[in-house]
């Protein structure tokens, strides 16, 4: 069986996020990036249904972006997956885009599944996934925080505004992974070191024969104060008395 | 340029959600803005009662078929396609929602479409939609446009007022069974049923943080004071994690946002993934043993003190103050 993660590079959004100079994105060069958390968790997932499987299961990570990407590549080869695919291109794909591409993947790599972070943490649109289950006309679980294979199919618990709710898929399948699925491991030194070694495939976006049709323009950006003057009492009756007849929401 | 608007309605068999409610109001200002027309989706089994409750608002498209009674996003998704399609929607809008982040993305996904998720402002100029949208949770925001057709908008309700629409009247969309596919199969979805109002739709909201160690002392304190001010309860990742609250709970960039007239924050030091989810509260007051915490930042009022102190204090004077 043939699992498929998909990455994104993402600043590492533990960081201060300050609006670039001309207003129209974020300051990217002085942040550290990572690979999106819940992208790993996805990865995580990926290698511990391979550990657990009498099977063999590979498990495949590709991520689209620039030469800088390597590094998080590597990450992921450090964590444990067997080999990566890069798709080059120093264009920032929209989710739609970033679906096309993988969706080329997909059919190249023809995985049983295609486990990925429910959402990335810099634009936060819960989007991809979605998309490329729709284009592959694949079934999709979202938002998972348990899953199970067996008999070809995916056995998931979903996170829902109403609760877990309980779904059994047909594979192949696309899924995304919530937060509380299981925490990533960190990389061993031996398997950091043994990630060196590991291939990474190298294609140039403009050889997947796709067009790059850019879905949404980010016209401007700006970080919006939140911050409120903080009236401090002492008292719990000083507090409730400026709720009732300053505040007036009790 | 006119605009086709089509609100994807979300209920619970019975009623549409306040949340549809608002998502509805944007639509309807944005198809009087533009020259358009709007009609809103219904999607279930048996949801007669739904779909004459959004006829009062707008004509009514009424997908009601067995094959709808669960919310398979394959299923649903296939079916907003074909009515986008055969009725020429441009504009298709639905609250932001667990159901609608699964369902709605997937029917763009279909028909090929342009997304932006939880909307909190819209403006609309020469007949183009200027939408903000947070990134990074929420640490900025962004202005933007979508460049294509059909756009699909999901909207966090808290940002849109409801509408009064119009009267009119259902139509039945005849759903084409055969073509839906059959690959997922539903086991039920556990709700932690709650007597307390639901958190996107509360006027008030009391939520704990890091400061309670138990379930026991969050019940005690937070959900007895979200009990006797009628309000929702909510909670920090922090004890979702550690498994003193559950899930749907969660207040953050990846649980629920929230912008009720009152929350209150107790032992919650403020993560900004939490304050991604309540600072467009109305008013905001914590209580925090730590006068550094930067909930204090984004809060009107507070003390500085212990939750486990001061909590059952001011739970007795509310509740004195009542009778």
């Amino acid at each position: 069986m043939k699992i498929l993660v998909p990455t994104k590079r993402v600043p590492d959004t533990d960081q201060k996020i300050k609006v670039s100079s001309d207003g129209t994105g974020v300051q990217t060069n002085t942040l550290p990036f990572i690979i999106n958390p819940f992208d790993a968790i996805a990865l995580e997932e990926a290698l511990r249904i391979q550990e657990g499987a009498s099977d063999e299961v590979e498990v495949i990570t590709v991520g689209i972006g620039n030469d800088e990407y390597e590094k998080e590549l590597r990450a992921g080869l450090a964590m444990g997956a067997d080999r990566a695919i890069h798709v080059s291109t120093d264009e920032l794909l929209d989710p739609w885009n970033v679906s096309k591409v993988l969706k080329v993947i997909v059919e190249k790599e023809a995985p049983d599944l295609v486990l990925m972070g429910k959402q990335a943490v810099d634009d936060d649109s819960n989007q991809a996934g979605q998309f490329l289950a729709a284009q592959l006309d694949w079934p999709q679980a979202t938002f998972i925080s348990k899953i199970e294979l067996a008999d070809s199919k995916a056995n998931v618990e979903r996170e829902t505004d109403l609760g877990i709710e309980k779904l059994s898929l047909n594979l192949p399948a696309v899924i995304t992974a919530d937060l509380r699925l299981n925490e990533p491991r960190y990389a061993s030194l031996p398997n950091i070191m043994k990630a060196k070694k590991k291939p990474i495939d190298s294609i140039p976006l403009t050889d997947l024969g796709i067009e790059i049709e850019p879905k949404i323009e980010i016209i401007s950006v700006e970080a919006p104060s939140s911050i409120r003057s903080c009236k401090k009492v002492e008292t719990v009756d000083e507090l409730l008395t400026l709720l009732r007849d300053e505040a007036k929401v009790l | 340029m006119s605009k086709n608007v089509l609100i994807l309605a979300e209920h619970d068999d019975q009623s549409l959600k306040a949340a549809s409610l608002s998502a509805f109001g944007l639509g309807y200002r944005i198809s009087v803005e533009c020259e358009g027309t709007f009609q809103i989706l219904v999607l279930g089994n048996n949801v007669g009662d739904v779909a004459s409750e959004a006829s009062g608002l707008a004509p009514t498209l009424v997908a009601d078929s067995p094959k709808l009674e669960q919310p398979i996003a394959d299923v649903h998704a296939k079916v907003i396609a074909q009515v986008i399609e055969k009725n020429q929607f441009d504009t298709i809008i639905a609250a932001s929602s667990t159901y609608s982040k699964d369902v709605l993305s997937r029917a763009c996904g279909i028909v090929g479409g342009a997304m932006a998720s939880d909307v909190i402002g819209c403006e609309v100029k020469d007949g183009d939609l200027i939408l903000e949208r947070p990134l990074y949770a929420g640490s900025v925001t962004a202005k933007c446009r979508l460049l294509s057709d059909p756009k699909f908008l999901t909207v966090r309700a808290s940002a849109f007022e409801p509408a009064e629409g119009v009267e009119a009247g259902t139509s039945t969309v005849e759903v084409d069974e055969a073509s839906l596919p059959d690959r997922v199969e539903y086991h039920g979805v556990e709700t932690k049923a709650s007597a307390r109002p639901d958190l996107t739709e509360a006027k008030i909201v009391v939520s704990g943080g890091r400061a309670f160690k138990t379930t026991e002392d969050f019940e005690g304190h937070v959900g007895a004071l979200a009990d006797a001010l009628e309000a929702a309860a909510g909670s920090s990742r922090a004890l979702v994690d550690a498994g003193i609250t559950p899930n749907e709970l969660q207040v953050g960039q990846t649980g629920k946002v929230v912008a009720p007239e009152l929350y209150i924050a107790l032992g919650l030091s403020g993560a900004v993934q939490h304050l991604a989810g309540m600072k467009n509260s109305k008013v905001i007051v914590a209580i925090n043993k730590d006068a550094e915490a930067p909930i204090f930042e984004v809060s009107d009022y507070g003390i500085v003190g212990d939750v486990y102190k001061l909590v059952p204090e001011l739970l007795d004077k509310v509740k004195a103050t009542q009778t």
